[in-house]
């Protein structure tokens, strides 16, 4: 049953157990009700959304962007081990592009679902206008599925592991043009004043990379543990360092954006916004976004108490992704919450929100829609790994530490 | 008798007058049309010959007076003139035109103006369109084809001018010259029926102190032309370039 996928890492289908089929039908319950929020947004329109002419996306965005750019940033694992040449990732390659491909379905259903008239779909696909990033996205994705999928195939078959490599390198340059695109959907924006920064496109890749290991980790610790699979510290550790320099390297690049836009008299409204005036927004930002999100996990990952336990790990991943939902949902919504300015130096009213904060509460269906968006991708990973290959039987120390390698 | 013999002038007064009346009812309007603007016959393709564009003259626009937004709403059967957005709140409603008041920060000079779709050179909603169904027509009226529209809002992401609105629930009793649907973005269409038809659009028309000049802004001879040659007027946020259609004086 077992195959020789590596050198000597065996790879195994999960069994049928009743956790497996408790987790599917949590999950499977999960993209129900999303499928309903979703008819019931249809059939009604969006005016039972939280949604408004202000605040024209809302919560199921945040969840479709934060799984776009988790994608891409969970191929990074597979990346390093074929693009960067480090054997020891090599194990986890597969189960990193089985997360890539089915995080991006998830996103990409929440957006489609969340779409004025999803049923033409086939519209967006039949009519294109090259100078849109979204169309250029809608390249870049489909391309990421078709790519990503031949890499597995690469990996997983034993007579093309051989191309491996450089299919691995164009995966690794196609995720880095998708995450750019998916940042320049914001940084293209010229006229909103949280937006319109070149400076977003590097920062979604890096965002990429810090969201996407959080959840790969997560996925990873979880499936060992349910399926009685062994992973070591050596893997674990690695894996938490990195992680720890993907949340600085974030970090850097919202420390970056803010000062440029202080240093810029133009800006210090939206940024007194942000970081002062802005109610809930700056509470998520500083508690969520940078407290909780950012610092709080790095203390956990690098401090010597809470460095090399399992608990704080997860902790620290769950806590990266806390804080990825609380960023997107400070520059989606945030973003679009800071007035239009039209006439500066002007005070303005008008009958249509001139010159106010745009208020926006998340709606149930909005919530429920973007949780099916992680359940989507969740089901996909549960059963992929049920029938075929993904996991590898042990990550235990000796099998993945380079330096235990016994004589043959 | 001799009573008898007399003509009926009354009678005859009113074969004449009503002869003169249906006479003048049937041609006027092809009269009155070749007076205004020239209309584009039907057949003929849209060309960029033409540029249409407004000038709005904020000096002359009265602080609280809404006659554009009201004509507006009644042209195209929107807002209350629609009775159909019902359950959308005020924040979901469509607002094709709306009426900005303004007070500088520093003077205190407090002024107001009507605030649309600005029919941009270089439209940032037609750019970012994934299927195009945002686009400009050759005469720079900037419309949304509402059959390939999938509802993303990326328009109105991009639009500076905040002048798009998303339908956010069915509707059913629409205007033949303003289809609007369930799920798509509408903005001002410029009136674009009455601009095909050589008529001006609604805003202009129902302007109680004639504020907004319509017209062709490649006419040299046009009274646009020859007034935006003549006196100041500015664009709505110019630094970005996009050079709109609608142009104001005054602010």
């Amino acid at each position: 049953m077992a195959s020789v996928a590596a050198k000597k890492v065996q790879f195994l289908e999960t069994g049928l157990s009743s956790g497996f089929w408790l987790l599917l039908g949590g999950l499977g319950l999960l993209v129900l009700f999303g499928l309903g929020a979703h008819y019931q947004m249809e059939h009604h329109g969006h005016w039972i959304s939280g949604m408004n002419n202000q605040i024209v996306w809302g919560t199921p965005h945040v969840f479709a962007i934060f799984l776009i750019v988790a994608a891409s940033g969970a191929l990074n694992v597979a990346s390093i081990s074929s693009v960067f040449d480090k054997k020891v990732y090599k194990p986890l390659a597969p189960l990193s592009g089985l997360l890539a491909i089915a995080l991006l379905l998830g996103g990409l259903s929440v957006l489609v679902l969340d779409l004025g008239r999803p049923e033409r779909l086939t519209v967006a696909m039949t009519h294109y206008n090259f100078k849109s990033i979204f169309a250029w996205n809608m390249i870049l994705y489909n391309g990421f599925l078709a790519i990503v999928a031949v890499y597995l195939w690469t990996m997983m078959e034993r007579k093309m592991n051989g191309y491996s490599k450089p299919v691995g390198f164009a995966a690794f340059i196609w995720r880095l043009m998708l995450t750019t695109g998916t940042g320049s959907i914001f940084g293209f924006l010229v006229a909103r004043q949280a937006y319109d920064a070149a400076l977003l496109a590097p920062m979604f890749v890096v965002m990429s990379f810090s969201f996407g290991l959080a959840v790969f980790m997560l996925v990873l610790m979880a499936a060992f543990r349910w399926t009685g699979r062994p992973l070591g510290d050596v893997m674990v550790k690695r894996l938490k360092n990195l992680l720890g320099v993907f949340v600085a390297g974030v970090l850097y690049f919202v420390l970056v954006y803010h000062l440029t836009n202080l240093y810029a008299t133009e800006h210090h409204g939206v940024e007194a916004f942000v970081l002062r005036d802005g109610g809930v927004y700056t509470q998520i930002f500083w508690f969520g976004q940078i407290l909780l999100g950012s610092l709080l996990p790095l203390a956990l990952l690098y401090h010597p108490a809470t460095g090399s336990k399992r608990g704080a790990i997860v902790a620290a991943a769950l806590l990266v992704i806390l804080g990825g939902f609380a960023q997107l949902y400070v520059l989606l919504i945030g973003g679009q919450a800071y007035p239009l300015v039209l006439f500066p130096g002007y005070e303005v009213s008008s009958g249509f929100s001139e010159g106010v904060v745009n208020s926006y509460s998340p709606s149930l269906p909005e919530v429920v829609l973007g949780i099916s968006g992680i359940a989507i991708a969740g089901i996909m990973v549960t059963i992929a790994v049920k029938v075929l290959r993904f996991l590898p039987v042990s990550l235990a120390d000796e099998v993945v530490d380079p330096h235990y390698a016994p004589k043959a | 008798m001799s009573e008898q013999k007399q003509p009926d002038q009354s009678r005859r007064d009113f074969l004449t007058k009503g002869a003169t009346a249906a006479a003048g009812l049937s041609i006027a309007p092809g009269v009155l049309l070749f007076g205004a603007v020239n209309a584009r016959p039907a057949d003929q393709a849209v060309t960029d010959q033409v540029r249409w564009g407004m000038l709005v003259d904020t000096n002359k626009c009265a602080n609280g007076c809404d006659a554009c937004v009201t004509a507006c709403k009644k042209e195209n059967g929107w807002g209350e003139q629609s009775g159909d957005e019902s359950h959308s709140n005020e924040l979901q409603k469509s607002q094709w035109i709306r009426k900005v008041e303004l007070r500088h920060k520093q003077t205190g000079f407090a002024h107001s103006l009507p605030m649309m779709c600005q029919h941009c050179e270089h439209p940032p909603c037609a750019d970012v369109c994934p299927t195009g169904a945002s686009f400009k027509r050759a005469d720079g009226i900037v419309l949304v084809d509402k059959h390939i529209c999938i509802g993303c809002r990326f328009c109105m992401m991009a639009c500076p001018y905040k002048a798009r609105s998303f339908v956010h629930e069915e509707l059913t009793h629409q205007r033949p010259n303003a289809p609007r649907g369930k799920g798509t973005v509408e903005a001002c269409t410029m009136c674009v029926g009455r601009v095909d038809a050589g008529l001006r659009p609604a805003c202009v028309e129902s302007c109680p102190s004639q504020a907004i000049l319509f017209g062709d802004l490649k006419d040299p001879n046009s009274e646009i032309s020859k007034t935006v040659a003549k006196y100041a007027s500015t664009a709505i946020r110019p630094d970005l370039g996009l050079n709109p259609g609608v142009r104001y004086q005054g602010i």
